[in-house]
Parts: C-alpha cells; structure tokens; sequence
C-alpha cells in the first residue's frame, strides 16, 4: 500500500526537505509472460493498464514504453477537456470521459490539477452560427451542457477577446461548455502510473516494441529491446506511431500520422480564466497555471513522424491570435514543439477487436486525445478484458471503414481536425 | 518544413505546395465488382509508413500540377522527385 499524499505527509515530507518521498512506480525488468500486455505508456495506456487491474481483476499487466511514460503525445498536448461533439456516438464516448475526469484527482489520490473553467468555441461567419448552434441542440438533447453566446456575451465571458466587427474574422457568437477545462497533462499520466503501480502492474520504460509474434491468427507476444514477453492479450495504444505497430503485425490502418503543433509564451499574470477556441481560423488559446499562454495550432497536411511541424503553420495561427487578442501583440513565445497525430477518415478514434485475436487496438484520437484519457482507457480495458467492446466504443470499431457507418466528425466537433 | 524541387518549377518552399497522400494506389478498374472490404482498402487503408514513402505532391502555389516525391518520413528528407505514371526510381 502506498502512502496516501495529504497534506499532512506534505509538511511531514518538508521536516526532511522532501528527500524521503517514496517513489511513485517501480522500474522493473520484464517477466516472461503477462496475462495482458499494453504498448504504449501514455496516459491512454496507463489509464487502460489501471482499468484492467481495477475493474477487471488482472493483476499480471505490464505497460511497455519506448521512451518515458508520459514523453509523447500526452506531454505535447494543450491539455484542453471539453466533450461537446455533434454525434450521439462522440457524445457519449467524450461526456463518459469529462465525468471520469470530474472524480480523478480524489480517485488517484493525485492532483490532475482539473480545472473546470469552461471552453468557449467561436463564431465567425454565418455558418458558423448555425452549426454551433446546431451542436448546442445535439449536445442538451444528449445531457451535454451547452449555451450559445451572442457577440456581447462572448466578450462579457472573455473581455480581451476583439469583437470589432470589421475585422477578417469577426465574432459572431459562441458555444460555451462550463463543465469543459484544462487538466494538468503529466500529473495525469503520472496519477495512473503510480495506482496502477499500487495494483502490481509493470511499468517498463525504455522498452521498444520490435515486433509482433503471431501463430496464424492469434497474437502469442511481442520482440522487444529488452527481449521476448509473451502474453495472450496485447492493447496498443501507440498515437502516433500505431501504423507501425500494426505493420509488425501484418495489419493496415486507415490513419495518418502529421504533426501537430504548439506553442507556449512567456510567463504573465492571468490574463485569459477560460479556454477559447476558434474553429475557422484555427486558433485556440487558454492559460497555465504558471502563466503561460498554451497556444494550439494546426497539422500539416502531409505524413510524417519527425515531431517537428512547418512555421507557416504557426505563423496562420499566430496571425489568427493577434487579430483576435490584440492585447497580446508584444508577447514572446517561449517554446514550439510538434507530436504526431494519428487521424482518422472521419476524425473519430479506432477503440477496437481486430482481424488477429487477442490484438487490440486504441488509436486514431487525431488532434483531440488527451480529452478522452479517462474515458478511453475504461473503455479499452473493457474490450480487452471481454474481448467485445462497451456500448459506448461500440460505434468506434475498425470495421466501420468496410460498412461505411463512420463518425463523421469532420468539421462538426468544434475545432478543425 | 522543407524545400521541394518541383520538376517544372525547381526548387520552392514546402508551403507552396499541397501534399496528396500516399502515390500509386490504384483506381479499381472494375468499380462495380469490388467488395466491400476492397472499396475500404482503396478509400480508407493506408500504409502510413514511417521511413521512405512515396506521395502526390501539387505545386498548388505554382505551376498547379501534380507529380511524386520518395520522402522519408522520419525526417522529412527527400529521396527523389519523379514524374506521375512514372514508376519509383528508390527502393
């Protein structure tokens, strides 16, 4: 049993100048053989290893990273919460998600830092108008909470935000969804780590998954850096990378890893209590709690897996950003950096069974992952435990790209894939 | 962020250019015939590979036309620039 963080063991901690912590999660060397084995140590796949020990009784897991757990896309990301999506199917895949998230800090016994400070998606043209209001409907039919703003309340809820209306892009409106936020982003992938370290699972690092041992159509492990583990039951949760997971095991996938980039400024005193979002111009901005402005930008629009995105691309958004906030013509960016997202055709995420048994996979979250962490680990522990998927990742399976019953959110989920 | 030498144009900018996807997949000659799990292979299955791919290219911002690039993806280098129809001069 792990000693419970309080802030009792916090002062306690101080009296010996925090050198006497226990550690959060072992370092161990693989064991031959695991009842399940997850590929990938990001915050989707610590979630899934966490789920699968917690609800679903296994206690021989291991989660294997090539890298550091949580160095991939789960640190790269703007760390933006929000589940208001067109489609019933996303609806109910992301608002399972938001409500995981709402209990997490207290279930973990860590500080995912949730902050629920709502997210705002702009207006800026006709048809803007009318499919954010659209999705404002679908979203409260579906439980969501969803207002739609004119231009006046927009600027009450966000008061730097420009509302000239002679601007490029003037705003027209907005969605707000209050119970939408940001969470801190390595807490998250660390919270998970060190509970599903608590339950006995595996966390190996620095351990790259070389190939994938297949006889006929059943997985019986996987060729490592660190050697041969055998297991019945293996979950990749790859991001980025999960094309190339698949072709070791002789599988195609229709997505398509680009870079995606972001990009932090200097540090200032708060400035922006909200997350802001435009859709048409491809800008979002929120706040960290050191002050930061997280800026998002776009993907570029071809493959490639070098982490490193164009300048045009941040120069589109940057140039979005300063018509819209133009208070912020004199801050300097302090850091840029690019993740690789693996997209969709339809811009929905693949939580799925495969031709191959015991070969899971959990991928395809393109541009919009780290809101689903929660979510998407529960949900991808119960397809692997029961080898058949929950009713809300039903809809997400890989077979929807030979019946043509896709989730197309595309251009409705609020922000440009 | 990259340069491409264009074949009628020579070299430019990566931003003037519109990537297509991945090269060489080919038109079902017979539409009506395929199955399914074909129609998903040609519109939705993609090799997405990580190391040298082949792709469609348009100089949109320039001469407009299409033609092929071998590129690495791991970073971004390219291998050769080839013209369409013509088959991939790198392994």
């Amino acid at each position: 049993m792990k000693n419970k963080y309080s802030i009792f063991s916090l002062i306690k901690n101080a009296f010996s100048y925090h050198e006497n912590w226990e550690k959060a999660w072992k370092d161990p060397e693989p064991k031959k053989e695991y009842e399940a084995i997850i590929v990938g140590g990001g915050g989707h796949g610590l979630a899934t290893a966490y789920y699968l020990a917690k609800k679903h009784n296994m206690k021989n897991i291991a989660v294997v990273e090539k890298g550091w757990i949580g160095g991939g896309n789960t640190g790269r990301n703007t760390t933006i919460i929000r589940s208001n999506y067109l489609w019933d199917e996303s609806a109910g895949l992301y608002d399972h998600a938001l409500k995981i998230w709402e209990d997490l800090s207290q279930e973990l016994n860590y500080n995912v830092m949730f902050s629920q400070r709502g997210v705002v998606n702009l207006a800026h043209n006709l048809q803007d108008v009318r499919d954010l209001k659209r999705r404002t409907h679908a979203n409260r039919l579906n439980g969501i909470d969803a207002v739609y703003l004119n231009t006046a309340e927009v600027k009450k809820f966000c008061p730097i935000i420009n509302t000239s209306q002679d601007i490029r892009y003037p705003v027209l409106g907005g969605t707000l969804q209050r119970r939408a936020g940001t969470a801190r982003h390595d807490a998250v992938a660390w919270g998970y780590a060190r509970g599903a370290d608590e339950m006995g699972v595996d966390i190996i690092q620095n351990c790259e998954v070389k190939g994938i041992k297949r006889n006929g159509d059943t997985v019986e492990g996987i060729e490592t850096t660190k050697g041969f583990i055998k297991a019945k039951k293996i979950g990749v949760v790859a991001a980025g990378h999960s094309s190339v997971i698949a072709n070791m095991a002789g599988l195609k996938l229709p997505l398509e890893s680009k870079p995606l980039q972001a990009l932090v400024s200097e540090p200032v005193k708060p400035i922006i209590d909200t997350v802001v979002m435009s859709n048409a111009v491809h800008a979002y901005v929120s706040q960290s709690d050191k002050g930061e402005l997280v800026i998002g930008a776009g993907t570029d629009d071809y493959i490639s897996y070098s982490q490193k995105g164009s300048y045009d691309i941040v120069e589109g958004t940057l140039n979005a950003i300063l018509e819209l906030y133009p208070i912020f013509s004199r801050m300097r960016m302090l850091r840029q950096w690019g993740g690789i997202v693996d997209i969709c055709p339809d811009a929905s995420p693949i939580i799925s069974k495969t031709s191959i048994k015991g070969l899971y996979f959990n991928c395809g979250w393109g541009t919009g992952g780290f809101k689903a962490t929660p979510g998407s680990g529960d949900l991808f522990a119960h397809t692997i435990a029961n080898d058949e998927p929950h009713k809300l990742n039903a809809a997400f399976n890989l077979n929807r790209f030979v019946s043509g019953d896709l989730v197309d959110e595309h251009g409705a989920a609020a922000v440009a894939h | 962020m990259f340069l491409i030498n264009c074949p009628f144009c020579g070299e430019r900018e990566q931003s003037e250019f519109k990537a297509g996807g991945e090269a060489h997949i080919e038109r079902p000659k017979q539409p009506t015939e395929l199955s399914d799990d074909e129609w998903a292979e040609f519109l939705f299955m993609r090799k997405n590979i990580k190391g040298v791919q082949f792709e469609r290219w348009n100089h949109a911002h320039g001469c407009r036309k299409w033609f092929n690039i071998a590129r690495d993806t791991s970073n971004d280098q390219i291998k050769a620039v080839y013209k369409m129809g013509q088959k991939p001069p790198v392994k």
